[in-house]
């Protein structure tokens, strides 16, 4: 017994290695070809397009993508970087590209958690509220309130919550971090940092937010039409039990499915919300990449959360079994 | 006791199928109109604010409704805000359109060509589809946009290339569905070129998802052109909603309607398309 769950373990864990693999194999190849359009020859482009680096420099980048070589040589060198984790040197930052990458990553990720976390708990609470109540207003306004989320671009959600509560109320701070002249330690510090997190995961979580309460709702109604539910109700069970204890579990797990696939969505949008809100994080990076033509830089944030979105769906997978326990992960 | 919740139960169903019938129409009305109104808009763009609309026109910081001639006010710049944001939706919709359009030409191939081959070819399709659906599509996007630099072509080209991956999906889902249906098995028996059978036979049975998603599609791919632009990846020489928003954050203390009136169109926009597109869903699918 325990000897299959290890042996389905390993086989697991070794096709989402290969998986993996595949993924980034595929995107360097992506990668590659959208180098190669850029204008200008690949040294130019990876050294940041600004004559930042010396003329040596761009010899050696010369000689270490092989450009003097036939394409697939270069081709072949590139792949090779890539899988031994190189993904070259920005100039314009001074530092490897994995380096900057795994800097700006926490910051993205405490922004992204806490959006999801948002969106997802009120999005559900919301849904739930709105199938519990098909049909009369409670449900209207929710459904109208979403669908007006749903329509709203992230960057300007972002850019009225500004006006809103910094400029008018003067409540919370208009962007960065954390308050770096004030020197904040321990908990004082996190009170600070987490009165910088609340406008840009608002901004974040909105949408989102929207997207589950649509979908949370649809789930709902549609788990009240099973079978399980009318026995439930014809032995008696109380209407507030049926919805939380049958309906609200069961329609959970579209929830989470979706929340693996929105992952790369949301990346996105934080892209968008780290620049309005000048959040130190991954998208802010790829924004500041964009402004120095640094297209190597971005295309390693590329690479980077394409990554991070398979490494997430296998996360979804163990999630989706503990709250399944029917489906099997092959 | 039981008998009543059941019957209960039976009349809640009943009433939220109703509402649900009642809201579909609605919201596919509601929809279609917002779109005439924005589409109408686009249209009289050229009559009502002929010109350039980035061209400077009066005074910079006049604000809404405090001069007959600038109804919406002007920006930093002295640039009309109301003829950008009716020049700005011909952009957006154009972009939004035509992106959807190279969308639905490669999702719907690969989709009927997945669907309709199996095996081997299903396998290729797939692999390329999920490794296209892991990259973020925005990042994606940006990267494409922001290497060929901005214009309206290139824009489009990169909005097209990341949004495909879904409608390919669905469209190998439905071919899956019919592909085994007589009167497709009859075609092949009699030897009907495999081309002419899917673009005949099958496609036509695909029509009424892949309307309801293009609308979506259209949506989505305005929002994502609108934040382009935000990030100053809009085509440079057309006045584009995200762009102005974005070149509206300088001046957000002072003078907060420049940044956030041309976003109300943006979100009208895509409200319509949501809309229309959520309506139509449940016209065409009586089941739900």
């Amino acid at each position: 017994m325990t000897r299959d769950v290890l042996r389905d373990g390993a086989l697991h864990a070794a096709r989402r290695f290969g998986q993996i693999v595949f993924v980034v194999l595929g995107i360097a190849v992506v990668n590659f070809f959208l180098l190669r359009l850029a204008p200008g020859d690949a040294a130019e482009v990876l050294a940041g397009e600004a004559g930042a680096a010396t003329p040596e420099f761009m010899a050696a980048l010369r000689q270490q993508f092989g450009l003097d070589q036939p394409v697939h040589v270069q081709f072949a060198k590139y792949i090779g970087n890539i899988l031994t984790l190189n993904l070259g040197y920005s100039f314009r930052q001074g530092m490897p590209v994995s380096w900057l990458i795994l800097d700006r990553l926490p910051a993205t990720m405490l922004l992204m958690g806490a959006s999801i976390g948002f969106a997802s708990i009120l999005g559900s609470a919301l849904g739930f509220l709105a199938a519990r109540h098909a049909g009369r207003l409670t449900d209207t306004v929710v459904s109208v309130v979403a669908l007006l989320f749903y329509a709203t671009p992230v960057f300007w959600i972002g850019v009225v919550l500004i006006v809103v509560f910094s400029v008018w109320l003067d409540w919370l701070p208009v962007g960065g971090m954390a308050t770096i002249e004030a020197g904040y330690t321990g908990i004082a510090y996190a009170v600070d940092v987490a009165r910088h997190l609340v406008l840009p995961a608002l901004t974040l979580g909105l949408f989102y937010l929207a997207i589950y309460t649509r979908l949370m709702r649809a789930s709902m109604l549609q788990v009240y039409g099973e079978d399980f539910i009318r026995t439930a109700v014809a032995k008696g069970v109380s209407p507030r039990n049926v919805a939380a204890r049958h309906v609200l579990r069961n329609a959970l797990l579209p929830v989470v499915t979706m929340l693996g696939m929105q992952i790369g969505s949301i990346l996105g949008g934080a892209i968008l919300v780290e620049t309005v809100f000048s959040w130190p994080g991954l998208g802010r990076l790829a924004f500041e990449s964009l402004f120095q033509r640094d297209l190597n830089l971005l295309l390693g944030i590329l690479l980077s959360s394409s990554v991070l979105v398979v490494l997430v769906n296998i996360a979804v997978d163990l999630a989706y079994r503990l709250l399944d326990p029917r489906v099997e992960i092959g | 006791m039981a008998t009543i919740a059941i019957a209960r139960q039976e009349g809640g169903r009943r009433r939220a199928r109703l509402a649900q019938r009642i809201r579909a129409n609605t919201s596919a009305i509601t929809g279609g109109v917002i779109l005439l109104l924005v589409l109408a808009g686009a249209l009289a763009a050229p009559v009502l604010y002929p010109g350039d609309p980035l061209d400077m026109v009066a005074a910079p910081f006049i604000w809404p409704g405090t001069d007959r001639a600038h109804v919406l006010g002007t920006d930093m710049l002295g640039r009309d805000i109301a003829a950008g944001i009716l020049h700005g939706a011909r952009v957006s919709l154009v972009i939004g359109l035509v992106a959807t359009l190279v969308s639905i030409v490669i999702g719907v191939t690969l989709g009927a060509l997945s669907g309709f081959y199996g095996g081997r070819v299903d396998a290729v399709l797939m692999r390329i589809t999920e490794l296209v659906q892991t990259i973020p599509p925005f990042l994606f996007a940006l990267a494409i946009v922001a290497i060929l630099q901005p214009s309206i072509p290139s824009i489009v080209v990169a909005i097209g290339l990341t949004a495909w991956p879904s409608l390919a999906r669905l469209v190998r889902a439905e071919v899956l569905k019919i592909r085994h249906r007589d009167f497709v098995q009859a075609s092949i028996s009699l030897g009907v070129p495999h081309w002419r059978i899917i673009v005949l036979d099958i496609l036509p049975n695909t029509l009424a998802p892949v309307i309801v998603s293009a609308s979506i599609l259209v949506a989505s791919a305005i929002l994502t052109e609108s934040s382009l632009a935000f990030l100053g990846l809009g085509d440079p020489n057309v006045a584009s909603w995200g762009g102005m928003v974005g070149a509206g954050r300088e001046v957000l203390r002072t003078d907060w309607y420049v940044a956030t009136l041309p976003g109300l169109a943006i979100v009208a926009a895509v409200l319509g398309l949501n809309l229309l597109g959520d309506g139509l869903n449940d016209i065409l699918d009586p089941q739900r």
